[in-house]
């Protein structure tokens, strides 16, 4: 390649890169990079926050294997008791904006939510979004 | 996945107490027990492999016309269609049959078979179609394709197809589109000690003409029957075993 | 035969209005996919009783052929014969993008394409579909390999063992399509051992067909001649391969009619049906049979434009045989009861209607733009047109050139 192409290159690139380093620096320190979602029930999971959102597919996925092959009811892990514990109260539903349980996390991520294309994502019944579990003791 | 979030642990328990005395009482009453209730399986146990489910249909008790069996299956399972009728679900359908050089003719209803070699499970290139321990063949949505190889070898046309998107699930029973279903023989209710919603149905509307139980349990009702009664299986002569028999044809 | 002419295609204003083609075909088929997507199968004409439609006739087509046009190649490879060595590039190339677009079409068809992952990591090896995951695949590594050892000098040698790995890989592959609808004991149209055979039959008449047809295509775009000889040796070839389908379609029907049980369903397929009568005795028997033979075999007619034209009639053919074997065998309905006379509210007892939609048509259109993009790109980018000036027509030479006893 040219020199002068690659000594270009490298200028930009080196700008970039510092500009990727410093621009949080620069940014408001209250601000924080995350999505604005309304937790309904926070903090009665069944497992830490943390935990929860790294490895909340992993544990969807183990469970419901077991569930729809064993046929083993009343796991832990359960997706309808996430949307019973989660779901927003404005319109009953972990779907509908940015501030909705499972979508807003999801869209900030960019991460397409399958589940409800055959799950609903309501609660069986209504109301039971005010009330934690009490099997979700932390 | 059918967790009830009930409110507290004791309240439930005192809900299983009750139903566990309704069940009783409903096996104990003479003349109830056309419909065997399956026994709620405690938390954390699996398909119990001893057990295995099926259904005997009496077709003479079966009225031609009525279609309760149909009406309490597309209720219980959320079917909420609005395209043409051939793509729309249907996890049991009313037959009525004629024979052709008798003219004797008899109604009964069709599903799926949940058979002990179900051809759909061979098919299946992902194993979505499966059947479990205790002899229901179910559809694992998670895992299907959507390529509709078990359609086409279902010889008892059992499965559907999910034409257009679904809104409006029953929270026991997630359905999709593109993937493959099929009747679970009402898997969610069994599991908690009910019966499924067509031989409930059936049995409400006081024909009493489908039993539901273990075929494996030589006391139950069904199996009492299948001694005793003759009866067939559809399309004996591919020996499927299927779990439903059929009186009357 | 001049040595100047050794672009592969007459100018770059065709190329890019081919490619052009190309694109628009695909286009439509990515649209229709993603409608599919967005709406579901609801838009199509296919049903619960009919659930393999049109998109499946093309896509068995395709790769059905893309099976059997490799059999070019491997009678040059692995049997020897001097004038199919030429074509052997170019019989690999149309074997890879005859499969490309036969894949691309039955993928789009899924009910949930985004999970084809979930396909390629979960097996249950009783599905033929299963073992098709490898055998499709696998074929496209081996025609690569195939088609490198061919074209690469000093891979040369290594051509007949890889085209004997690609032949034996193939008539598997072959085995497993036809099988796909002989393992379904449901259906009274399949449920047959004959199918596999027959699809290997169907497959070398399919393949042969579109190789001289896009190899008819290529010499006139460079204004170069096929010789005389290998012309009427690929003529008498198609028709053999044409009169092997037609005796195995003779034997499936004439079985069929043997047994009681199969009476009414092959008084569906020959007579009674709705449009698979016109199009079995019509579009295959007639125009996709004995149309392409009296072409081929007439001492007056036959010729390369009469071969062109039998091969692109025994494709129209192959489509309609395809559209009867598939849609007719699902319109049928299933019996359950024999002797009962049955109706339903689910189609039992009743011939199932299918007519196609723009969506299913574009599907397939798109597959086979795919096909058609593969090759054309592939013969402009690569040495793909067989020169017969440069090999020898006569075996024996060939022979006596590897140092062998005359």
């Amino acid at each position: 390649m040219d020199a002068r192409i690659r000594s270009f290159l490298a200028r930009a690139i080196a700008t970039l890169a510092a500009l990727a380093w410093a621009l949080p620096a620069l940014a408001d320190g209250s601000a924080v990079l995350g999505p604005e979602v309304l937790i309904e029930n926070p903090g009665h999971c069944i497992a830490p926050a943390q935990e929860m959102r790294r490895n909340h597919p992993d544990m969807l996925k183990h469970q419901r294997d077991i569930t729809v092959h064993a046929g083993t009811r009343g796991a832990r892990v359960s997706l309808n008791a996430c949307i019973a514990c989660h779901a927003n109260r404005s319109n009953g539903s972990v779907l509908g904006s940015s501030r909705n349980f499972c979508q807003g996390c999801h869209e900030f991520a960019a991460v397409r939510l399958d589940c409800f294309e055959c799950h609903q994502s309501v609660p069986d019944k209504p109301g039971a979004a005010a009330t934690p579990l009490a099997m979700n003791r932390p | 996945m059918s967790q009830d979030p009930a409110p507290s642990s004791a309240a439930r328990r005192a809900a299983l107490a009750a139903g566990a005395a309704a069940t009783g009482g409903a096996l104990l009453a003479p003349g109830l027990r056309l419909v065997q209730v399956a026994q709620a399986r405690s938390t954390g146990e699996g398909a119990d492999p001893g057990v295995r489910w099926g259904m005997l249909i009496d077709t003479d008790r079966c009225a031609k016309g009525c279609s309760r069996c149909v009406d309490a299956c597309a209720s219980e399972n959320g079917f909420a269609s609005g395209i043409d009728l051939r793509q729309r679900p249907q996890w049991i359908r009313k037959i009525e049959i004629k024979e052709v050089r008798t003219g004797r003719e008899a109604s009964l209803p069709m599903m799926c078979q949940h058979c002990a070699q179900p051809p759909c499970v061979d098919v299946c290139p992902t194993g979505a179609s499966f059947k479990r321990a205790d002899g229901i063949v179910l559809v694992d949505r998670h895992a299907c394709i959507g390529c509709r190889y078990c359609v086409m070898a279902c010889p008892y046309q059992a499965r559907s197809f999910v034409h257009e998107p679904v809104t409006g699930q029953k929270p026991d029973v997630p359905r999709g589109k593109g993937t493959v279903e099929g009747c679970t023989f009402c898997v969610h209710k069994i599991d908690r000690g009910a019966s499924p919603a067509c031989v409930q149905a059936c049995a409400d509307e006081g024909h009493r003409a489908m039993v539901f139980g273990d075929l494996n349990d030589p006391h139950s009702e069904i199996a009492q029957r299948l001694r005793a009664e003759a009866s067939k299986a559809v399309r004996p002569d591919l020996a499927l075993d299927p779990g439903v028999r059929y009186q009357g044809i | 035969m001049t040595m100047a002419s050794r672009n592969q295609a007459p100018g770059a204003s065709m190329f890019y209005l081919l490619v052009a083609i190309g694109v628009l075909m695909v286009a439509a088929g990515l649209a229709s996919m993603h409608r599919l997507e967005a709406l579901g199968h609801a838009i199509t004409g296919m049903s619960n009783q009919v659930v393999w439609g049109l998109p499946h006739v093309f896509a068995i087509l395709m790769i059905v052929a893309a099976s059997g046009v490799l059999n070019v190649a491997t009678v040059g490879s692995v049997f020897g014969r001097a004038e199919y060595k030429s074509r052997a590039p170019l019989s690999g190339l149309l074997s890879l993008s005859l499969l490309a677009g036969g894949l691309s079409v039955l993928m789009a068809d899924l009910g949930r394409p985004e999970r084809i992952l979930v396909a390629a990591t979960h097996f249950n090896f009783t599905s033929v579909f299963a073992w098709n995951v490898f055998l499709y695949s696998g074929m496209f590594t081996i025609v690569s390999a195939y088609l490198w050892t061919l074209m690469e000098r000093r891979m040369n040698p290594w051509s007949k063992a890889v085209g004997l790995v690609a032949l034996v890989w193939r008539f598997a592959l072959t085995t497993g399509t036809g099988s796909i609808f002989g393992f379904l004991v449901a259906r009274q149209a399949y449920q047959s051992a004959l199918l596999a055979p027959m699809f290997i039959i169907m497959s070398l008449a399919w393949g042969l067909a579109v190789f001289l047809v896009v190899q008819a295509a290529m010499y006139a775009w460079n204004r170069e001649q096929l010789p005389p000889q290998i012309q009427a040796r690929l003529a008498r070839l198609l028709a053999l391969f044409v009169i092997a389908v037609g005796y195995f379609v003779l034997v499936y029907h004439v079985t069929n009619l043997y047994f009681a049980r199969q009476t009414g369903f092959e008084r569906f397929i020959l007579f009674d049906g709705p449009v698979f009568p016109v199009l079995f005795w019509g579009a295959y028997v007639l125009l996709g049979t004995a149309l392409p033979l009296f072409l081929l075999l007439s001492p007056r007619l036959r010729g390369p434009r009469a071969m062109l034209a039998a091969s692109l009639l025994v494709l129209g053919g192959a489509a309609a045989q395809l559209y009867v074997f598939i849609i007719g065998g699902q319109a049928f309905p299933l019996e359950l009861f024999p002797g009962y006379a049955v109706t339903s509210s689910f189609g039992d007892g009743a011939v199932a209607h299918y007519v196609p939609s723009l969506a299913e048509f574009a599907l397939g259109i798109g597959g086979v733009g795919v096909a058609f993009l593969c090759t054309t790109i592939g013969v402009r980018a690569l040495r793909f047109l067989p020169q017969d000036d440069v090999v020898a027509t006569e075996p024996r030479v060939v022979a006596i050139a590897g140092g062998a006893q005359p």
